[in-house]
């Protein structure tokens, strides 16, 4: 692999997840437990697909393939995607939709704010925009974590019970390919490793004060950095691209 | 051709009038979105920065440019949207924060909330309706990725704020 098809497949990565957590909290969009958390989740997608759309572009621009940021989202199929399994998981209930964006917004914190710090200019500025609006969607998992949690009984099972449902698929998201190992040498990438430790405090710290407890089990799912995917992806995609499919020169 | 007509100046100061679709009272200049104007033999490229990556008026502004620039003859525009520097609520001029007040969103306070904020946990956000700094958060996203709820104890008003970036 070289330089060039290292940042068209980290960038892809980032563009991925961004993509799939995007349209998962879209499909949101009027069914908030409240008007106000229907309006929270629905910006939240916009950001992360407008962060989509900044790093397929960016992907498809180091490609050279005259392809646009559109033909990357809408014309893969489920084994060219790179998102984290975490992303695709449907939402049981409000609580799994809580606790994947109290895991996911923490590890996309540090991962911006270290990526500021990036040698690619694109990838430094697309986080610099980034840090800015995961802080507000940080602040909004942290806090309804802490409701959920110190909420009645019930809640409080629901979310205990949603981390540890989510758990297993937290090692992923520090996984590292030929693309990291070239990127981190450039000083492109962060070694991800490195900010396992400070995600995991955040994660730790919101959880005790929501009197919850940090799941314990060490078994981690594997597979997206291979684009191999839960069966929930197919979905996701057959919806998404289903004009794109049906209509393919179709423009907004 | 374009340099002997146009000069960067004028450029500016036709784009000036354009508005930012969402908060019409305020131009898209203002707002600090328009970052630079390039004139060349080739054309007119301007660069302008998006206020959230998601803006969904960006499209909308890009159109704008471009009509607001042919309709007064100027040929060949490019409009090139760029990412960095990245764009922070204090780049917006205080006229602009004036007169967002007076439309009824509470303008954004400094940027210097880089940190992790606790939730609910802010300063005091002045109503843009009497002024009082008795206001509460109801919700950080509101009707517009920019912006957040808030309610006046006061008045009794709900208003808008623009979230500092
Ligand atoms: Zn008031």
């Amino acid at each position: 692999m070289n330089k060039q098809k290292a940042i068209f497949n980290y960038a892809l990565r980032l563009g991925d997840n961004s993509l799939v957590l995007g349209h998962r909290l879209a499909e949101l969009c009027s069914k908030g437990p409240i008007l106000e958390e229907d309006l929270a989740l629905t910006n939240m997608a916009l950001d992360h697909i407008g962060r989509a759309q900044a790093f397929l572009g960016y992907a498809a621009q180091v490609e050279g393939k005259n392809k646009t940021a559109d033909d990357l989202a809408y014309k893969r199929a489920e084994r060219s995607f790179y998102n984290n399994l975490i992303m695709e998981l449907p939402d049981k209930d409000f609580a799994a939709t809580i606790a994947r964006q109290l895991l996911v917004s923490s590890f996309e914190y540090f991962l911006y704010t270290e990526l500021m710090k990036s040698k690619d200019e694109t990838i430094a500025a697309i986080s610099a925009k980034a840090v800015k609006e995961v802080r507000y969607h940080l602040a909004h998992s942290s806090d309804w974590t802490c409701r959920l949690g110190e909420g009645t009984a019930v809640s409080h099972e629901k979310m205990q019970n949603a981390l540890n449902d989510l758990w297993m698929f937290t090692g992923e998201l520090f996984e590292m390919n030929d693309a990291d190992a070239i990127l981190i040498k450039e000083g492109i990438a962060i070694d991800l490793n490195s900010i396992k430790q400070q995600w995991l405090e955040h994660v730790n710290g919101v959880i005790l004060e929501a009197t919850l407890t940090l799941p314990s089990s060490d078994f981690m799912q594997t597979g997206s950095r291979k684009g191999i995917h839960t069966e929930y992806l197919g979905h996701i995609l057959s919806e998404m691209q289903y004009l794109q499919r049906a209509y393919p020169t179709a423009q907004w | 051709m374009v340099t002997k007509k146009f000069t960067r100046e004028d450029i500016f100061k036709l784009l000036s009038f354009i508005p930012d679709p969402e908060i019409p009272v305020v131009s898209i200049k203002e707002m600090g979105m328009l970052r630079d104007v390039i004139l060349s033999d080739e054309g007119c490229e301007v660069i302008i920065t998006p206020t959230y990556t998601g803006c969904p008026a960006m499209g909308m502004i890009e159109d704008d440019i471009k009509r607001t620039l042919s309709e007064n003859g100027v040929p060949s525009v490019k409009v090139k949207l760029v990412y960095a520097p990245a764009w922070t609520t204090d780049w917006m001029s205080l006229e602009a924060k004036d007169k967002m007040r007076k439309y009824g969103i509470a303008p954004p306070m400094s940027s210097a909330c880089t940190k992790l904020t606790a939730y609910g946990k802010h300063e005091f956000i002045k109503c843009p309706h009497c002024n009082s700094t008795n206001t509460e958060l109801i919700s950080m996203f509101g009707s517009t990725a920019c912006k957040a709820l808030y309610k006046c104890e006061h008045c009794k008003e709900p208003f808008e704020y623009f979230k500092c970036h």
